[in-house]
């Protein structure tokens, strides 16, 4: 079943094209790469899915629905989660808030004034947190995490709204080689036991060969490749623009 | 025809000495990202020592010229010795503390100027040259302005090049963006600043020398100087040098002829403008948003509800609090009920300021708009005591509801400016519809009920509803919308992609904001019997500010410690001495040294760190 | 080059680096070596200054840096790439060159613009390009490029290859072999060990503020424990 369906979304900043014309499709539990060079375009590309920019042309669809142009708050509440490049958190809140808010939003409790907030959704946050295996750090405050440790409790928070389609930008960064993958096996393991739809950029060839069902190649906004992990690899351009030789990242 | 072209000239020539001042503290807090309250004062004293130099020099251009530099150097030195002895040991501190010191300043500098050289205005003699005419479309324009209009674009031109074209200046804009960064690349960073205040306080020095020929030194210069500043700094744009440049225009210019057409609204016209353009343009003119300079405090501390041992402090003060009417006198008890409706109104101010994340400088407006609300509804509909306090807060929050759509878009300092600009529209109608208010007389005789009629009952009703209050806004803070409106503040980004609306959560504050300082407003207007529109002046939304910063943003013991220090050590002064203004100052100077994180922030931290040692 | 003896540094109350000792030869490329949150960064911006140390020696040619200011650190001829990048955004390239800009040192020629775009060559293609409009990678060159300005005999680099495409990474390898080959010694925090492995000489694990480990590069390839206790690799 296709839960997102992106057809010929385009962007441009002042001239410069960093999205042009681009349409892909992903599915239920389909775990999704979309790499390419730096500045290749595909944060926007992400921006644009969840609202945080709105495309040029262009249509977004989700589960059936045209969700062109909504904003992020809108496109939340229709169930994508997503977790940025530039980790974004509420650092004077502890891990286990954090998470909190992401679920008082999500099940509409806001706009509670009296009952504290330390009493709402704790062990559904707990729950996440151990997903996420941060359960240990649950009290610490999130301004002061390690970098990997963020990407992880970002993915917690982007998990609150139990998402139909799961956007990360670059979900690894800075993470410890063995967790990457961790890290990666577990959004796999959600995709499939729930079906979400996971779209994902990455320049760990490890984590992108790993674990990708589907790997897209952007290059200067363009789509210039598609397909598995060996026909990826294979693929002349593709190596050319983005994966080299292969010598400083492990042989990919 | 002469006449509209010799206004215009003679806005020129204003804009000039405005942009002098502005530019001095636009690059200040381009750089440093001080608020500096006291670049009035070094306005002021450039004045005052401009003058002790110039009236000891000879009359010529070029004698005028030397002094007016002399005293520049000597403003730049006094910034240097304010950035050096104070302003460098709190850099790390939040944000607004900064802003908390300089206004010690401010006081400091108030007295000393009254000490230093008397009470009097001080006009300078001025020579023949200065006082020389032109013709000009058959209308005579003073020789001194057509020099002052060449000033202000030569100094813009100066400054451009300087930040462009040298080295320094290129350091200088690196450090605003990350000045770690900079001082990781081997530059001496507190260098940089020192030199950087220091300029910006040589040119407020200049300005106010120059100032001298068309009027005088005088006390009151320094509080014009630093709001006209604000306005023009935050029209033209935080940082930018050509905004601040065209808004002084801007400003100058309609002022000049505003004055003819509009003589009623000449007083708030430049707040006017100023809401305006930040309605318009949320950076104001040439600005941009403004990004967290890095290297600063920005990591935020973890906030905490207080540990029981803590809260059964705050009992045992609330019931000292219900007994101090028997063993106090009748002033002591009025001072102690002032006390209680500042706790109420800093702490209003706390639920914008700490989780919202919204610093006011106009915080009085809400205060007034209660106090005149309760007046009008005992006075003009006769209503009782209880139904005035209940109209006071709806009053309030009605307002802040209508203002509260402009204000909530923006963020920081323009946020901060835009409620000071409502403050002083809400002043001006006070002021003038006198019809209504009675102007400056005020509304006299707001009297409490026949049976809260005794001051000790109104103490006790007072204590009753102003800790119910804070203690109602506190839970709120750790319920579900405290906790989603510290969300938007921390990261807006994160806010709006888990499906929070900022725009309202923060609307909703501010509403909330707006009725506890109505209903503090209202509680004022009958323990005083009257209300004026002092009642909505700058000095009470800074009074506010005080209060909060010097107990700390953090939690909500901070506005009640500080509310309660500030109100305390004011009356103590106004009591002992007639320097007051200086030992406030200086107090206030040492709590932001010795508690950097507020009163309360910083007690808390220690406290925690014993218990946990 | 550098030897540092059990150095401690904290955030607020919470200790991070509890005794980190080790030594770095000169003219060697080192690799610091950890787990996330290990204190990778917090070591280098101990040696820089920016956290400054509780306790503990930092021995930068002979002299005992810790405890000094970041500039007096950095002139001293230690040159520092932060984690995250910072490029001054609103600065062209050449400006954020000019900022790092400090007098050469030990007799050696300068770095100038001229040297730095032959070795970047992609910089010297956006001399006036602003920070703020450059690709990540290109972001990436351009803070090594500024910190080389300053001559450092000693270059910090944290996590280089982070958030670049793998053309990038190969490229960056081979300046920071260039490098070598000039004399600069190079201690280097990285999580991508094909990188790490393709640059430097020796390695430094550390966990929980500690080092626990040192040796050559091949040394730590055939020491299997250790790469399962600490890297779980
Ligand atoms: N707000 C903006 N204004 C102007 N240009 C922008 C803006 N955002 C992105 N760009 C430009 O658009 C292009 C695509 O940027 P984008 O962030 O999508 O790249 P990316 O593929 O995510 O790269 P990376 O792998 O380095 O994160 C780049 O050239 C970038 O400079
Ligand atoms: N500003 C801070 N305040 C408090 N604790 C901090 C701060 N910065 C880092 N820490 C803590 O210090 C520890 C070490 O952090 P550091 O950044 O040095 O780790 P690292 O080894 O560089 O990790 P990474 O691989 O994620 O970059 C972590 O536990 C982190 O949570
Ligand atoms: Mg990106
Ligand atoms: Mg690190």
């Amino acid at each position: 079943m296709t839960i997102l369906n992106v057809a010929g979304i385009s962007k441009s900043f002042g001239g410069v094209r960093a999205v042009a014309d681009v349409s892909f499709s992903v599915a239920a539990g389909e775990m999704l790469a979309l790499i390419g060079p730096n500045g290749a375009g595909k944060s926007t590309c992400f921006n644009m899915l969840n609202g945080q920019t709105a495309p040029d042309s262009g249509r977004v669809t989700l589960q059936g629905r045209d969700i062109t142009g909504l904003s992020p708050r809108r496109i939340w509440r229709l169930g994508v989660g997503r977790t940025f490049q530039i980790t974004a958190t509420f650092a004077s809140m502890t891990v286990r808030e954090n998470v909190q808010v992401a679920l008082l939003a999500h099940h509409r409790r806001v706009w509670r004034f009296l009952r504290p907030a330390f009493a709402w959704f704790g062990a559904e946050a707990d729950g996440l947190l151990a997903q996420v295996g941060m359960a240990e750090q649950a009290s610490r405050a999130a301004g002061v995490l390690a970098y990997g440790d963020l990407k992880r409790l970002e993915l917690a928070i982007a998990l609150a709204n139990a998402p139909a389609l799961l956007l990360m930008d670059e979900p690894t960064a800075g993470m410890a080689p063995s967790e990457r993958v961790a890290l990666m096996r577990l959004a796999r393991d959600l995709a499939s036991q729930r079906g979400i739809a996971v779209l994902f950029t990455e320049h760990d060839m490890d984590v992108v060969f790993g674990v990708a069902d589907r790997i897209l190649v952007l290059n200067r906004g363009e789509l210039i490749a598609e397909g598995d992990g060996p026909a990826i690899r294979s693929d002349a351009r593709v190596r050319a623009v983005y994966l080299g030789s292969g010598a400083t990242s492990g042989g990919h | 025809m002469g006449f509209v072209l010799v206004q215009f000239l003679t806005g020129l020539a204003s804009a000039s000495s405005l942009f002098l001042v502005a530019a001095g503290l636009t690059v200040i807090f381009g750089v440093t990202r001080v608020v500096n309250f006291a670049h009035g004062s070094l306005y002021m004293l450039g004045a005052y020592l401009g003058w002790t130099i110039l009236s000891r020099l000879p009359g010529g251009p070029a004698w005028f010229a030397g002094g007016v530099v002399l005293a520049g150097l000597g403003i730049a030195a006094v910034g240097v010795l304010i950035e050096v002895l104070l302003l460098q040991r709190i850099y790390k501190a939040p944000e607004l503390l900064q802003l908390l010191a300089t206004f010690g300043v401010v006081l400091v500098v108030q007295d000393l100027v009254l000490k230093l050289w008397g009470p009097n205005d001080l006009t300078l003699s001025r020579p023949p040259w200065m006082r020389s005419f032109v013709q000009i479309a058959g209308e005579r324009m003073p020789f001194y302005d057509l020099l002052m209009i060449g000033i202000g674009p030569l100094v813009l031109l100066a400054l451009w090049l300087l930040f462009t074209r040298t080295r320094w200046g290129t350091l200088v804009r690196a450090a605003t963006q990350d000045r770690e960064m900079v001082a990781a690349l081997g530059v001496d960073q507190r260098l940089l600043f020192t030199t950087v205040f220091a300029l910006g306080a040589g040119l407020a020095g200049i300005g106010g020398a120059l100032a001298l020929p068309d009027g005088s030194a005088n006390g009151q210069m320094d509080l014009t100087a630093i709001t006209d500043a604000f306005v023009v700094v935050v029209v033209g744009g935080l940082g930018s040098l050509p905004g601040a440049y065209l808004a002084s225009l801007l400003i100058a210019l309609l002022q000049a002829f505003g004055i003819v057409l509009l003589p009623k609204i000449t007083l708030v016209l430049v707040f006017v403008v100023m809401a305006v353009v930040l309605v318009v343009r949320p950076n104001g003119l040439l600005g941009r948003k403004l990004t967290l300079a890095r290297g600063e405090a920005n990591t935020l501390a973890l906030v905490r509800p207080a540990e029981p041992a803590l809260r059964w402090l705050g009992v045992a003060a609330l019931l000292l609090a219900v007994w101090a009417p028997w063993f106090v006198g009748p002033f002591a008890l009025s001072v102690m009920t002032e006390m209680l409706v500042a706790m109420l109104f800093a702490a209003s101010l706390h639920v914008m300021m700490g989780p919202g994340g919204m610093p006011s400088f106009g915080h009085a407006a809400w205060f007034g708009l209660g106090a005149y609300g309760a007046a009008f509804a005992v006075k003009g509909l006769a209503l009782s005591m209880p139904a005035a306090l209940v109209v006071a807060p709806f009053g309030a929050a009605l307002a802040a509801l209508v203002f509260g759509g402009f204000v909530v878009r923006l963020s920081g300092v323009y946020l901060a400016m835009l409620t000071l600009a409502f403050a002083q529209i809400v002043w001006a109608v006070m002021f003038q519809a006198v019809s209504v208010t009675g102007g400056d007389n005020g509304i006299l005789g707001v009297w409490p009920a026949g049976w809260a009629s005794n001051p000790r009952v109104f103490y006790w009703l007072t204590l009753a509803i102003c800790v119910a209050c804070v203690l109602v806004l506190r839970r709120a803070l750790y319920a579900p919308f405290g906790y989603a409106l510290r969300a938007t503040r921390d990261s807006a980004l994160r806010a709006e992609a888990i499906g929070l609306n900022a725009g309202s959560l923060r609307l909703v504050a501010l509403v909330i904001a707006g009725a506890a300082a109505g209903l503090a407003g209202g509680l004022a207007a009958f323990s005083k019997g009257s209300v004026f529109p002092t009642y909505i002046s700058i000095d009470r939304s800074v009074d506010a500010l005080v209060m909060v910063l010097l107990g700390g943003v953090q939690s909500m013991a901070g506005p009640v410690v500080g509310a309660l220090a500030y109100t305390g050590l004011f009356d103590m002064l106004l009591m002992v001495t007639d320097l007051w203004r200086l030992v406030l100052g200086l107090s206030i100077i040492a709590l932001v040294l010795v508690f950097p994180q507020g009163i309360a922030g910083t007690t808390y931290r220690l406290w925690l760190r014993g218990r946990e040692a | 080059m550098l030897n540092v003896d059990d150095l401690h540094s904290y955030y607020g109350r919470a200790h991070i680096l509890q005794g980190a000792s080790f030594a770095l030869p000169a003219g060697e490329v080192m690799v610091l070596l950890g787990r996330n949150g290990a204190g990778k960064s917090t070591t280098m911006k101990s040696l820089i200054g920016i956290v400054r140390p509780a306790r503990g020696r930092i021995d930068f040619a002979g002299v005992d840096i810790a405890g000094w200011e970041p500039h007096r650190i950095a002139r001293a001829g230690l040159g520092y790439v932060p984690e995250e990048r910072r490029v001054f955004t609103d600065l062209t390239v050449l400006e954020n060159l000019e900022v790092g800009r400090q007098p050469a040192r030990d007799g050696r020629p300068a770095w100038t613009e001229e040297r730095l775009f032959a070795l970047f060559p992609n910089l010297g293609r956006m001399r006036t390009r602003a920070g703020g409009r450059m690709s990540g990678g290109e972001q990436q060159m351009l803070t090594i490029a500024r910190t080389l300005m300053g001559n450092p005999r000693l270059l910090l680099l944290d996590e280089p290859s982070e958030g670049l495409a793998p053309v990038i990474v190969e490229e960056m390898a081979g300046a920071i072999l260039a490098l070598k080959q000039e004399g600069v010694t190079v201690l280097l925090a990285e999580q991508n060990l094909h990188f790490a492995a393709r640059v430097a000489d020796r390695a430094a694990v550390i966990e929980k503020g500690r080092i626990v480990w040192t040796g050559t590069m091949a040394a730590l390839h055939a020491d299997e424990a250790v790469r399962t206790a600490y890297l779980a690799v």
